[in-house]
């Protein structure tokens, strides 16, 4: 199961960020990020939340470029980013939905959720459509319990989804 | 800024209410129902019917009540209404002056919110979480003020000792000692954190507090600060609760230009800069010695204790890390005194909990009691019991480092010694109920499960016992496994508890014990020749 960031993504330009830091205005803003922590390798994990939003995962260049400018080893960023699970290394779907499996939202049948949005797209939890339209996720918890089971669909928390409501708003975007 | 200013920025918050308030929830739960198209409805239609001097609508924080949302009230009348839809605004605006609004009204005299009593919670609900002026209207940092030039360091610690107030983060250990320890510690930089990284899930005590009232966390940490001579502080929250961060953020930023924050606070010599640092979900970084090594930019693992962060913590200056409730209690007891405080709860559980109530309960949501209150009240009489008629089968408290408190000790007092006996743990007060339909193999596993997967690895009896565990648990939900595997469980149980380097491991086996504990017929019923399940009146039941 892998549990991911909800809200704080940004929408991702088209394709991976192959292009060199000089062409690229991301780059320009991740680049302020670590200015504004003096290039310490303290700030690994700020830089990489930001690396994230700005490019939507993080590409091995960029986990290259980040180890270079604060100048630490590659491995050690690459050992940050894959312990935690907020940082993904492959693309994510045009369109994310999360399904918490948090307790309470597990008490109250998120897993059949998660069963009917395989079912019904195709696809396994954790992993993305072979179209790239949809991620299918789980979160541990999005901190909404009391209107469980929660849903986060494109970044939007919603509250007291069955399997039927949640594939009719996932349906949509498949088409 | 001087006591006379905060004196004259509560004195102008208070006179520019407005006669008749409306407060709209704008926390996560009531914002995930539409709570923003509430608040701009609400705001509409004041401004249709002009009524704009004499009727204010504010954006609160969470009401408790958070399964009723959007939620809205009308001060003074106190009129709540629950489950708001836009389109109700109009009449609910219509009726500020006497008659029926077209919105479900709720009642408030029901024990869920007479039950209560709020010292954490005080200003949640009732403050805009995005003005600090509304924040110092309500006395805050006036407790900041009086620390800083009325008391010596050592009598701020010794404020706290005689409070009894004991750590909400889980394992309850004494504040006072702790931030006493941390103030004894010779060293020229000493660091502050606030643990709001709510791993158990199930919990949203601490989302709460810091989207509701986020300026009590950081007055809380400035005085922490203060008396343990530290001067800069970090508030590590987890990246699943954006809209904390955010609040959070705007705290700062506010407290900060009024000179509640930075240097010479309340132009005194006491410097103060607190910064945030972003979670990215690993649950181990919840554990103390792992979150300082996230922190600090590196792989949350956690690392043997001692030396405790206290005297030995980030980038290895002495370190005081408190949880954020345990932060959200400084302020009122500064301002109200350590007897005050001490006065409510039970002899060696002070003050109150907050508690998040889910499930399968007819009242989802956060509700504050004194320590000591009995799980009963807590669950059958606030919480409304299981809805439809069901039957509490148990309450799990503490998350994956908890138990399953079965229906027959439900008169069991909640503070930390009561639920220990019963082998659960307070934790951080996340509270789940179950009822006939959940079978406690399945729950016991999905528990392992998530400690099998928030495992860091470090040491084997947790990355290889928890697997271990797990794979028993599925061979008996998949009713292949034999009273001999029942046993292995048992031995494999004791020995990860045993022999684990942290909390996480040490703890993670605790929902298997107390499940095999009070509900063997689960763990019968899956077990052993098909011809016996019946035979003690043990349904099998699969999940
Ligand atoms: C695996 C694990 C996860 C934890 N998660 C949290 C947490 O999310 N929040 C928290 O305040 N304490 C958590 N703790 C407890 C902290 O290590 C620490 O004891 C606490 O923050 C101390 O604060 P307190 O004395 O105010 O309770 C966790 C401990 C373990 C072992
Ligand atoms: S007990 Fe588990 S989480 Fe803790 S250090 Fe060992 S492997 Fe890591
Ligand atoms: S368990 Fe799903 S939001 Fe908390
Ligand atoms: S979130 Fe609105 S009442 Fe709790």
């Amino acid at each position: 199961m892998e549990s991911t960031v909800v809200a704080r993504e940004k929408p991702r330009a088209a394709g991976g960020a192959k292009q060199h830091p000089s062409g690229d205005n991301r780059f320009k803003m991740l680049e302020a990020t670590m200015k504004r922590h003096q290039y310490q390798a303290d700030a690994l994990i700020e830089v990489l939340h930001t690396a994230q939003e700005l490019f939507g995962y993080l590409e091995e260049d960029l986990l290259i470029y980040v180890a270079h400018s604060l100048k630490v080893p590659p491995s050690r960023v690459f050992g940050v980013a894959t312990f935690y699970h907020f940082f993904s290394l492959k693309p994510k779907g045009l369109h994310t939905c999360v399904v918490c499996m948090g307790t309470a939202c597990y008490v109250k049948g998120a897993a059949n959720v998660v069963t009917a949005i395989e079912t019904m797209a195709g696809v396994r939890s954790g992993e993305t459509t072979g179209d790239g339209k949809l991620s299918l996720l789980t979160a541990r918890c999005l901190g909404a319990c009391g209107i469980a089971p929660a849903v986060v669909l494109d970044g939007a928390v919603t509250g007291r989804q069955t399997p039927d409501t949640v594939t009719q708003l996932v349906k949509g975007w498949l088409e | 800024m001087e006591l006379s200013d905060l004196q004259d920025i509560a004195r102008k918050e208070r006179e520019s209410q407005k006669p008749i308030r409306v407060r709209c929830c704008t926390a996560a739960g009531c914002l995930s129902s539409q709570g923003q198209a509430v608040k701009s409805a609400l705001d509409e239609a004041v401004a249709a019917n002009g009524l704009e001097d004499r009727v204010q609508v504010i954006g609160v924080g969470c009401m408790g009540l958070c399964s009723e949302g959007p939620l809205v009230q009308v001060d003074p009348a106190g009129t709540l209404y629950e489950r708001v839809e836009p389109r109700q605004c109009a009449s609910i605006v219509a009726a500020l002056d006497g008659g029926d609004a077209d919105a479900n009204v709720g009642d408030t005299t029901r024990p869920f919110f007479t039950r209560q009593v709020a010292v954490v919670l005080e200003n949640s609900g009732r403050i805009d979480p995005e003005r600090i002026e509304s924040y110092i209207a309500a006395d805050g940092y006036h407790a900041l003020h009086t620390v800083l030039h009325d008391m010596t360091p050592a009598q701020v610690v010794e404020t706290i000792i005689a409070a009894g107030l004991r750590g909400r983060g889980g394992a309850g250990y004494p504040t006072g000692l702790k931030w006493a320890t941390v103030a004894k510690t010779e060293a020229d930089r000493k660091f502050v954190v606030v643990n709001a990284d709510e791993g158990d899930p199930g919990a949203f005590m601490d989302r709460s507090v810091l989207e509701s009232d986020p300026h009590r966390i950081l007055e809380g940490m400035a005085i922490a600060a203060y008396a343990v001579g530290a001067s800069q502080g970090y508030v590590y929250v987890r990246g699943e609760y954006p809209l904390a961060i955010s609040r959070l953020q705007t705290a700062i930023r506010q407290a900060r230009r009024m000179g509640l924050l930075g240097t010479q606070v309340f132009e005194s010599p006491f410097n103060f800069r607190v910064d945030i640092r972003i979670g990215a979900g690993a649950f181990v970084c919840g554990e103390e010695t792992a979150l300082i090594r996230s922190i600090e930019g590196h792989r949350g693992v956690p690392r043997p204790r001692p030396p405790y962060p206290a005297a030995s913590g980030l980038f290895g200056c002495p370190t005081l890390i408190n949880n954020v409730e345990t932060y959200a209690n400084i302020a009122p007891i500064l301002r109200k005194g350590a007897e005050w405080f001490a006065s409510i709860g039970t002899e060696k559980s002070k003050g109150t909990k907050v508690f998040a109530l889910a499930g399968k309960i007819t009242n989802t949501g956060l509700i504050e009691v004194p320590m000591g209150t009995p799980l009963r009240t807590i669950v059958e009489e606030m919480g409304g019991g299981v809805p439809d008629g069901g039957t509490v089968k148990a309450v799990q408290t503490g998350g994956p480092s908890g138990g399953c408190i079965p229906q027959s000790a439900l008169d069991t007092p909640v503070d930390y010694e009561s639920l220990a006996q019963v082998g659960s743990i307070m934790g951080s007060g996340g509270m789940i109920v179950m009822d006939e339909q959940d079978n406690m193999v399945e729950v016991a596993r999905f528990f392992m499960e998530f400690c099998m997967d928030e495992s860091c690895g470090k040491c084997v009896p947790c990355r290889a016992g928890t697997v271990q565990i797990h794979r028993l648990l599925t061979k008996i939900r998949d009713r292949r496994a034999t009273d001999e595997d029942l046993a292995t469980l048992r031995t494999l149980c004791e020995m990860v508890k045993q022999t684990s380097l942290c909390g996480l491991g040490q703890s993670a086996p605790n929902p298997v014990l107390s499940t095999l504990r009070y509900f063997p017929e689960d763990y019968r019923a899956l077990i052993g020749a098909p011809s016996e399940p019946s035979a003690n009146g043990a349904a099998p039941r699969t999940a």
